[in-house]
Order: C-alpha cells, then sequence, then structure tokens
C-alpha cells in the first residue's frame, strides 16, 4: 500500500464528532407529502390563513417541478413520501423565557459547546437554536429589543410581525425559484427572522444553531434578514447532525434583503453530518441562499466554511440591484472519502458600478468530488461593473476530483470580469519542510490547509474562525497526498 | 554527539551513499565538501530523515539514540536541524505562526510547556537581533516571494529560535551574494556554543572564510575520500576537485 493510501486509511477510522442524538419527545407529522400534511405544519404553527395559501401555491407548483440533474452529483433517487416533514421537539409549555425551556435541550447544545445561557457567554453573541424542526430558544432579546431590532424564530415572527413577514417572505428567493426551494417554502417548518431598522448597527453577532436530531426527518427552515437604509448586522449560522446509516434532507432557505447603505454578513459553518468512510448515510444539503441589494451602495458578504454533508448542493448568491451595491462570495468547501460539493454563487449585477468578489477554495481529500460552479451575469443596464472571482482547488490523495464550472455573462461592453483559477496539491516537500521543524503530519496538513483558507477565514468573525480552523484540521486528519 | 558508521544509501535503485564514517563532537564545526552528484545533499537528506532516501547499510548515533530508527519530525525534536538549500514556501502561513507551531511541538516533545504569546515574541525579538532578519518578512507567507538571500536568513532565523544541538546547513551559500553571504555566517557564529556542533555541506571554500571548521572531510562518489583541517579547503579551492578524484583514481 502506498504512503498516500495509507494515511487516508487511517483518517477513514476518523469519527464524526457530533454523531449523537438524545431522546427529545418529538411530535412529528405522520411520513409523507400532500396536501394535507401542508395544512398540518400550517395548523401545528396556527399561521395565519394567507400563509397557509402561499405555503399550498407553493406546494401545487412543487408538484409539476422536476428535481433538478445538473449538478456534478450522483445520489439514489429521494423518495418524498418516505420523510417525515415535521418534528418538534416536545415541550410542555411554549417558553416565554429561557427558563421554561426544557433542560434537555439546552443540554442538547451545551453539548455542542453552545451555551443558551445568557450570562454564561463571555461574548456578545445572540444565538437562535432550532432542533429539528422549530426554534427552541433565542438569546438576548430584549437588549436587541432596546435597539429595535428584531431577532426571533420564524414562527414568532409569523405572530408577532405579521406585516414584515408577509412583505418580504419570498421576495428574493421567490416560493417556485426553484425544485427545493419550492419544497422548503411548502413545509419550511421554523428558522430565524431579523429585521435591522434604519441607521442601526447591531451591536453583536446574530447567530443560529441548526441541529437535526430526530430520524428519517427532513429539515426545512428558513431565515429571512431585513437590513433597513444605512443598517448593519453580521449572523452567524452553524449547523450538526447526529450519524445515522439513512441519509437526511436538509433543503432550506436563506433570504437576504439589503437597503440602501445596509451591509449585511452572513458566515456559514456547515458541518452536517458527512456519512461514513463507505459513503453510508449523512446529509443532503440542498439550500438555496440569496441575497438582494436592492438599494444603492448596498452590501451583501457571503463566507462559507462547507466540511459536513454527503452532498452539498448550494449556491449562495447576490443580486446586485442597486447602483453602487457590492457582493462578496468566501468559501472554503472541504470533501473527504465519498463526499460530494457542488457549491459556488451566482453574482447577478444589474446596478451601475456594481462590484462583486468571488474567492472559493476547494479541498478534496478521499475518494471525494469537489465541484465548483459560479455563475457572473452583467445585465444591459450595469455600467462599469466590475468582477473578480479567484477558484482554487487543492487536491490531497489522487483519487479524488476537483472541477470548476465557472459561467461568466456579460451584455454591457463597460464591464470588467476577472477570472483566476489554481489547482495544487500538498507537497511532500512542503510536509518535509514542516517535519523537519518537529511539526508532525496531522499538524502540517492543518497548517497547509489553514494557510491556503486564510483568505476565507479571516472574513469570519473572530470566535467562528478559531472553530472553522478546528473543524478544517479535523475533517482532513491524515489525509496527505 | 553524532557517530555515523558505514553508511550505505540509495535512491530509488541508485546507490548514492557508499560506506560514510563520521564522528561530530559537540562544539565542532564539520565541512563537507565534494564535486557535484558526490552525495553531499543526500547525506543531509538521509541524517533528516527524507523519505526518498533508503539506508541499506551502516549505522547513526545521535546523543546515544538511534537515529535512522527515528521518524523525520523526532529527529527534528531531538535537535537536528537542516537549512534547506531550497526552501519550501508554504503560502498563507507566516514564519511567525511556522515558528510557533514549531516550537511548541518540540517542547512538548521535551515535556515543557507551550510558550504563551508574550514569551514567545520576546524570544523572536531576540533571535531578530542576532540573525539581522527584518521583522516585516517573518510576517509574511513563508518563504513566498522571498529572495535567494531572504530565504536562507530566515532559515537561520528558524535555527536560532530552534536551538537545534546539530545543525546541518546544506548549500547555504548557493545563490547569496558577499553581503547576504556574510549576515548568514555571522548568524551562524553567534549560535555556535561549545554544546553544539554543526555541519557545513558547501560545494565552495568561499563560505569557510566566514564559518571557520575544524574538519573538512572531502566527499567523493559517497565516500568520505580525505579528511584535513580547514587547509584542506583551501587547497582545494587552489587545486580543484578533479586533483582528489585523480588521486582517488590512482590509490
Amino acid at each position: 500500500m502506498s504512503k498516500d493510501n495509507q494515511v487516508l486509511e487511517e483518517f477513514t477510522s476518523k469519527e464524526y464528532e457530533h454523531g449523537w442524538t438524545v431522546n427529545l419527545e418529538a411530535d412529528s407529522a405522520p411520513k409523507g407529502l400532500n396536501e394535507d400534511i401542508v395544512r398540518f405544519i400550517s395548523a401545528k404553527k396556527n399561521e395565519p390563513e394567507w400563509l397557509l395559501e402561499w405555503r399550498l401555491k407553493a406546494y401545487r407548483h412543487w408538484t409539476t417541478m422536476k428535481e433538478p440533474r445538473w449538478p456534478n452529483v450522483t445520489y439514489p433517487a429521494i423518495n418524498y413520501q418516505d420523510i417525515i416533514y415535521y418534528s418538534a421537539p416536545k415541550q410542555k409549555v411554549q417558553p416565554k423565557s429561557l427558563e421554561d425551556v426544557d433542560p434537555e435541550l439546552i443540554k442538547t447544545f451545551e453539548k455542542l459547546g453552545i451555551s443558551l445561557t445568557e450570562q454564561k457567554r463571555l461574548t456578545g453573541v445572540a444565538v437562535d437554536a432550532v432542533i429539528d424542526s422549530v426554534s427552541v430558544a433565542t438569546t438576548f432579546k430584549e437588549k436587541l429589543g432596546e435597539l429595535g431590532i428584531i431577532f426571533c424564530s420564524f414562527s414568532e415572527a409569523v405572530r408577532e410581525h405579521p406585516e414584515l413577514v408577509k412583505k418580504y417572505l419570498g421576495s428574493v428567493v421567490p416560493p417556485n425559484d426553484n425544485y427545493f426551494a419550492a419544497l422548503n417554502s411548502a413545509v419550511f417548518s421554523d428558522g430565524s427572522f431579523c429585521y435591522i431598522p434604519k441607521g442601526v448597527k447591531c451591536p453583536m453577532e446574530l447567530s443560529t444553531y441548526f441541529r437535526i436530531n430526530a430520524a428519517n426527518t427532513g429539515q426545512f427552515e428558513r431565515t429571512l434578514i431585513v437590513a433597513e437604509e444605512a443598517s448593519y448586522v453580521s449572523y452567524l449560522e452553524g449547523c450538526t447532525a447526529p450519524m445515522r446509516d439513512e441519509n437526511q434532507l436538509h433543503a432550506a432557505v436563506v433570504e437576504l434583503y439589503a437597503m440602501k447603505d445596509a451591509e449585511i454578513k452572513y458566515s456559514t459553518v456547515q458541518n452536517w453530518y458527512p456519512g461514513d468512510k463507505n459513503g453510508k448515510g449523512g446529509i443532503y444539503n440542498f439550500v438555496t441562499k440569496r441575497g438582494l441589494c436592492a438599494g444603492d451602495h448596498s452590501k451583501i458578504s457571503w463566507t462559507q466554511v462547507e466540511t459536513g454533508s454527503a452532498i452539498t448542493w448550494k449556491y449562495p448568491s447576490c443580486i446586485l440591484k442597486g447602483d453602487y451595491s457590492s457582493g462578496e462570495f468566501y468559501s472554503v468547501a472541504v470533501t473527504n472519502n465519498f463526499q460530494q460539493a457542488d457549491t459556488g454563487t451566482k453574482m447577478i449585477h444589474i446596478g451601475k458600478n456594481s462590484k462583486s468578489r468571488v474567492v472559493s477554495k476547494g479541498i478534496s481529500a478521499g475518494k471525494s468530488q469537489n465541484s465548483y460552479r459560479g455563475q457572473v451575469h452583467i445585465l444591459k443596464r450595469a455600467e462599469n461593473a466590475r468582477n473578480f472571482s479567484q477558484c482554487d482547488s487543492l487536491l490531497m490523495g489522487d483519487q479524488c476530483g476537483a472541477h470548476t464550472f465557472p459561467y461568466i455573462d456579460v451584455e454591457n461592453k463597460s464591464a470588467h470580469v476577472e477570472h483566476e483559477a489554481t489547482t495544487s496539491k500538498i507537497g511532500e516537500d512542503q510536509i518535509f519542510y514542516c517535519l523537519q521543524r518537529g511539526i508532525d503530519e496531522e499538524a502540517a496538513v492543518a497548517l497547509i490547509v489553514n494557510g491556503y483558507a486564510k483568505e476565507v477565514l479571516k472574513q469570519l468573525p473572530m470566535e467562528f474562525a478559531v472553530e472553522a480552523q478546528k473543524l478544517l484540521a479535523l475533517t482532513l486528519e491524515g489525509s496527505v497526498g | 554527539m553524532l557517530r555515523i558508521k558505514n553508511l550505505h544509501a540509495r535512491v530509488e535503485e541508485k546507490q548514492i551513499l557508499n560506506g560514510i564514517n563520521l564522528e561530530v563532537k559537540p562544539g565542532e564545526v564539520h565541512a563537507i565538501m565534494g564535486p557535484n552528484g558526490s552525495g553531499k545533499s543526500t547525506l543531509a537528506s538521509v541524517l533528516a530523515g527524507r523519505e526518498d532516501f533508503e539506508v541499506t547499510e551502516g549505522t547513526v548515533e545521535f546523543l546515544g539514540k538511534d537515529l535512522l530508527e527515528m521518524e523525520p519530525e523526532d529527529r527534528a525534536r531531538e535537535g537536528i536541524f537542516l537549512a534547506f538549500q531550497y526552501p519550501v514556501e508554504i503560502p498563507g502561513v507566516s514564519t511567525v505562526n511556522f515558528m510557533k507551531t514549531a516550537l511548541n511541538k518540540i517542547r512538548e516533545y521535551r515535556g515543557q510547556d507551550t510558550l504563551d504569546a508574550v514569551s514567545f515574541l520576546t524570544l523572536m525579538k531576540e533571535k531578530i537581533k542576532l540573525v539581522e532578519i527584518d521583522p516585516s518578512l517573518l510576517s509574511r507567507s513563508l518563504n513566498e516571494g522571498f529572495s535567494g538571500g531572504e530565504k536562507k536568513r530566515n532559515e537561520i532565523f528558524q535555527m536560532a529560535m530552534l536551538e537545534p544541538k546539530l545543525a546541518i546547513l546544506d548549500e547555504t551559500d548557493s545563490g547569496l551574494d558577499i553581503d547576504a553571504l556574510r549576515i548568514v555566517a555571522n548568524g551562524v557564529n553567534k549560535l555556535r556554543t561549545k554544546d553544539n556542533a554543526t555541519i557545513v555541506v558547501t560545494h565552495y571554500q568561499r563560505l569557510l572564510e566566514y564559518i571557520v571548521p575544524d574538519y573538512v572531510h572531502v566527499l567523493y562518489k559517497g565516500k568520505i575520500v580525505k579528511s584535513g583541517s580547514k587547509e584542506l579547503a583551501l587547497e582545494l579551492e587552489e587545486k580543484g576537485y578533479d586533483w582528489i578524484k585523480s588521486e582517488v583514481e590512482v590509490a
């Protein structure tokens, strides 16, 4: 056995850290999907009539659509009738404050390193915790409320701020946008809602932590962030799931809406269960994320560190409608074993002098396949639009694949579009250099990979960057090429 | 400190070292000279534990331990330092970060506490002075975009930081102009103590004007064919390697 294969072999014995489950009593819908299930979910949440209608419309549209087959990933057909579309951890009373939250739930999140107890948190990060389909707790609500910031679960937003939800829901990702967005629109159960009023700079990081716990359950959450004129918010999202033999579907929708001079920074550290070393189990992460730079000089920035999921299908995008608006996409996508990722971004330039920047760093190891798919579209009215894209691939071992699919459509001659791409391997020379300085192989790989991904990692808020670095090292432990 | 006995090594099917014998004691500086392809760099690599080379015969003892049994990282942690002929670039990793990782790994191995940020920076400041390196270089990506001289100076800085017991300088003079050579050599000289030793691998006598060796060994066809004092280097410079070659052939 060659040395490469040997170390790869070693790696495969590495286990997923968050692969435990807790016994939470759950309140679930029966398996399968039809109009009654949609009604069931809506009724469970005591939703207003308009939202039920919105869901049903999405459901009816979904039934006419076909699952997309263009991503560079393969998986057996999903039986949509074999999935539970609603599962909520049972709570005796609707929690009014943290004291009312089931201690078992608090423990669950503490196990993940997320404390829902406000006074225990050292840094100013407000958390909305979503388990299976339901938001269980949101911290720092009152403090944020003083500034007029709304940060709550989606269900609460529907109850307390129906006018805002009605106005913005589906305004960036319409229910019929794509197959998985339509599915989400029909059955979404909860998620986070965030509203930053005019001129307010949100003083702390807002964060949602998603956890799938129940078996055979799909998770379909929705996040909606609205930033009014000249406001600012930085938002973090983290996710984990137990180890299970079957594949679980996660089809989320995230919508960002930025008005004039507003800025939204959205960061994700995605660590869904990736399946075992033979490719069994793992999350199908089919997610639609899009931001609209609606006003002039608005800015939306996506940063993602993708290490988990059996399959990732995800293109956080920006519609640059406002003049001088700007969009950014920073991504590190790591695949190992049999993971498949088809991820990238779309930058749609409509506004004059709009600009976008794409930095994508793919890392492939094991027998995995890692694709970057990105579109830069400069529309006719987008005078002086600028785009810079850089797509780098790093290969470890000789059994993985890295692919790049850039699409560039330019309809205005004044546009400046740049695309750079590189492919490299972690060299034996680099490893030996580290070894000779007393740094062992695992630490060397972590050092080299973190260096490679630095441009993206430095975009993350401090607390997340440390977590992301550790995660990268853990995901790639031992897999040297 | 280092005792090499009858060392044979090959890369793939090619035999390169054919029975090296060498003993290095604390406080000594040994120069290994020889024509191109004589096995100088191979010897340096074998001692550092590079896997491309297979040791087919012989033993190497370092501070009483069997060096050949040790993993490359453990050799480094035991106190062997190789200043590379071609230092490797690692994008996105600064020398500071690299050294902090290395130093703490070594300290961990030796059962010492890892250094906190303040003590590390204090140590670094001291060494920066010692080897006269531009501090701004140290926060840039390791060796990326460095000139030949900057790379070599960076190697010596790393050596200063890690304080090895045995330093092996592999063609450290190659690609250096005379000023850079002097600075690098000064650094090495300042790091000399009665407890550590240095092996200087070089093609030219030039470096030995600055780093004065106690012994000079001439390597030819994978064997040490002549050993002597520092005057041997001068003789070599004057007569050229053909002199050695013919002497060996006659014998």
